[in-house]
Formats: structure tokens, C-alpha cells, sequence
């Protein structure tokens, strides 16, 4: 063995810098670089960069992580329905709901109020689960909102107020409906759960129906046919809440 | 309902992510592309590898990506007509101060190797493996990015000067 080590190659200094090196060899290296200016003031230079690095971006770690973020990882339970959707075709989920709706019914439901929860539920699935764009109109614009579908269902239409139920408006949107236009109009609650209400002209003015309940997979749909309109409303909380919520919604629509 | 497997590692994606961007909005648009893309690629994750370096994976090529549809798209776009465009003077002693100035002035491959590296404490061969390049080179990627980025810090070198390899 020679006297003069070979010198330290720039890989062992990188390991050096970034704790790669086992206890031994690092105070080896420590050892070596005290009698080395040139090469000690490199390593330190590398070693305050690291620092640098971590000052200026780890405060980043301990912020609450935006919600846009996590909500593309937690697809809510309605996501399992939507990929069913997705599989199996929106047609083919309708007529699915439309048989399990319709064996559970006294006959007197009308297809056409029947038609509409089917409607409103897919377009609850559809919609509620969407991140960046859940509405065509936001809530920030509700008159215009409320003129412009009022205007295309050819209706005068009114948005309920379910902020007492913990229910902001976040917008609507303008939906094919069965005949004709429908509109949907979407709320959130703080923890992120969507409740939406699905507006369709009926063609049967004379049909009128009290409250209708149908829970589907994934999402439960409360629904009535007033003055030649047909709500329902649609989510995924149980039948007591969404009744609590119907009663509210008629209060405001029933005019 | 359990917590996403991803989830755990946001914090860590969005900080790589920023020291890459610098902007906020456009970090936080990387890590959704990322998440976006590691979503769909989910099924091809081997279970017994490693879902931290497997997801920087992901973000490096999204970011890759990202730089060239951007140098493409600076190549289609036709000269202005005043020749010479203007530049910004750059404030050197600026630079000097804050690293994060600095970061700007190195190459991609060199900044990307030097943030795996020292800001995210991946191992040389996760980060060989994250870059798909040898982990020789990534070795001489390192010293090249520390030690312009010294230069650089210590106003050795002004960052208009391309330094002849």
C-alpha cells in the first residue's frame, strides 16, 4: 500500500455530501478534506445547496394539499356507478333502472315521471363525479343561470336555497332532457357531497305525483311531477335527508 | 373510506414540482397531469417496486414532455420582426441570492438530477432509474449541476455565458 491515497473521486464526494457513506468511510473522507482547501470548500458549497434547496421548498410539505388534487384521487361512491356506466352503456344502465324503478311501483307512477329519475340519476352520475368543469354556469352568476334555462325549458324556473341543510349552489348546466331541454343544477355541502336537480318539462300537464323515492347504486333519487314539471333530486344521501331536502326544494318550485 | 395509495406522496410531488416550476398554479397543474397519468397507468405498477420513484417517473416524463410540445412550439412561431428579441436584464446579484434563480439557469437534465438528488433524497439509482439514463450519467450530471450552480451562487460565472464543455 502506498502512502498517498488515490484521490477522492467526485462520486465519493457526491456520497459524501448526501450521507450515502458509511459511518467509516465518511470520517475517512472528513479526515482527508480538513487538509484539502480546495476540495473542502467544493464540498461545502455542495452541502449549502442542499440546505438552500430544502429552506427554500420544504415549507411546501406542511401545506394542506389543494382539494383539486385530492379529489382526482377520491372518487367518491358514485364513481363505481359511473364506471358501471361507462362499461355497460348509458342506455343500457337506464333501462336497467328503468326495470328495477318500474317492479317497484305502484302502477299509477307515469312512465314519463319514471323516464325523468332515470334521466336525472345518469346525469347525476355523470356530472357530480366531474372535477374541473361539474357545472356550465357557476353559481357566482345565478340570475343568468336561472334566466338562461328558464328560457330554454321554456318555464319559469327558481333555484332553491338548501344553505340551511349545509347545500351551496354551485351552478347548472343545460341537459338533453327526454322531449326537450332539462336543466340540472348542482349543490355541494362542505364535505364535498353533490346533490343535484334535475328540471324536465312533462308532456302530460294534466299528471301530477307526490314524492317518489328510488334508491339506485350509488345514488338515491327523490322525484314529483307538479304543474306539468318534473324535479327530481338526486344523491347519494339516504331517503330522510333527501325528503327533508324535497320538502324544502317543492316549497320554492311548487308556485 | 381508506386513502388512496398515491395520496401519501403528494406533499413530496408537489414540492419536486415547484422547485421545477417555480409557479404555484403550474406546479400544482404538473402534479395534476402526473396524478392524472399515473391514474391510468395505475394497472402497469408492479406491486413490489417502489410507488414514490415510480411516480416521479411519471412527473419527469410529463415534464419532458411538457419542455418539448414547449421548444416545438417556439419553433413554429415566426421571427418577430424587430430581429433581436429583448431580454430582461438579468439581475446577477439576485441570482446569487436565491437558489431557486439559479436553478433557472442550469439545463433540465441538469436541474432535474440535482433536485432528485439533493432536494428529494432519492438514491443515485432510483434517480438513474426516474431519468432512464445510466447511473454513470447521472453521477456526471450531478457534479456538472453542482458545480455550475457554485459558480453560478458565487458570481463566478454570469448565466448569460454558456460554458464550453
Amino acid at each position: 500500500m502506498s502512502d498517498q491515497p488515490p484521490p477522492i473521486s467526485d462520486d465519493t464526494l457526491h456520497a459524501y455530501v448526501d450521507g450515502r457513506l458509511d459511518a467509516a468511510h465518511s470520517a475517512e473522507i472528513g479526515t482527508r478534506l480538513a487538509t484539502d482547501a480546495v476540495l473542502s470548500a467544493r464540498v461545502q458549497a455542495w452541502r449549502e445547496q442542499n440546505q438552500a434547496l430544502h429552506a427554500l421548498f420544504d415549507p411546501v410539505l406542511d401545506e394542506p394539499v389543494p382539494a383539486r388534487l385530492t379529489q382526482i384521487l377520491t372518487p367518491p361512491a358514485r364513481a363505481r356507478w359511473l364506471h358501471m356506466a361507462a362499461a355497460i352503456g348509458w342506455l343500457a344502465v337506464g333501462g336497467m333502472l328503468g326495470w328495477a324503478v318500474h317492479g317497484k311501483l305502484e302502477p299509477a307512477t307515469p312512465i314519463e315521471a319514471v323516464a325523468l329519475a332515470q334521466r336525472a340519476a345518469v346525469a347525476h352520475v355523470v356530472y357530480a363525479s366531474e372535477v374541473q368543469h361539474p357545472v356550465e354556469v357557476k353559481a357566482d352568476q345565478e340570475q343568468h343561470l336561472v334566466h338562461w334555462l328558464s328560457k330554454r325549458l321554456g318555464t319559469e324556473l327558481r333555484v332553491p336555497d338548501l344553505n340551511r341543510f349545509g347545500y351551496q349552489l354551485v351552478g347548472g348546466r343545460l341537459l338533453p332532457g327526454d322531449k326537450g331541454p332539462a336543466a340540472q343544477f348542482m349543490y355541494q355541502e362542505a364535505r364535498g357531497t353533490r346533490l343535484t336537480l334535475y328540471v324536465a318539462i312533462q308532456t302530460d300537464v294534466t299528471q301530477e305525483t307526490a314524492f317518489r323515492y328510488e334508491a339506485g347504486e350509488g345514488v338515491n333519487v327523490l322525484y314529483w311531477v307538479d304543474h306539468g314539471r318534473g324535479f327530481a333530486l338526486a344523491g347519494e344521501t339516504d331517503r330522510a335527508t333527501l325528503l327533508r331536502l324535497g320538502h324544502a326544494a317543492y316549497e320554492t318550485l311548487s308556485f | 373510506m381508506g386513502r388512496h395509495p398515491f395520496e401519501e406522496h403528494l406533499p413530496r410531488l408537489r414540492r419536486y414540482a415547484l422547485a421545477l416550476m417555480r409557479d404555484r398554479m403550474r406546479a400544482d397543474d404538473l402534479v395534476q397531469d402526473t396524478l392524472e397519468r399515473a391514474l391510468r397507468k395505475f394497472s402497469l405498477f408492479r406491486r413490489n417496486t417502489d410507488l414514490r420513484a415510480w411516480l416521479f417517473t411519471i412527473m419527469h416524463n410529463v415534464h419532458v414532455n411538457q419542455i418539448r410540445a414547449a421548444a416545438a412550439a417556439a419553433r413554429t412561431q415566426p421571427d418577430d420582426a424587430g430581429g433581436e428579441p429583448s431580454r430582461a436584464p438579468l439581475d446577477e446579484a439576485a441570482i446569487a441570492r436565491d437558489i431557486s434563480n439559479a436553478l433557472q439557469h442550469l439545463a433540465p437534465e441538469h436541474r432535474e438530477v440535482i433536485l432528485l438528488v439533493g432536494l428529494e433524497q432519492l438514491s443515485y439509482e432510483e434517480t438513474a432509474r426516474v431519468l432512464d439514463v445510466p447511473i454513470g450519467t447521472v453521477m456526471s450530471r450531478l457534479t456538472r449541476a453542482r458545480e455550475r450552480l457554485r459558480a453560478l451562487m458565487s458570481g463566478e460565472i454570469s448565466p448569460t455565458l454558456r460554458r464550453v464543455k
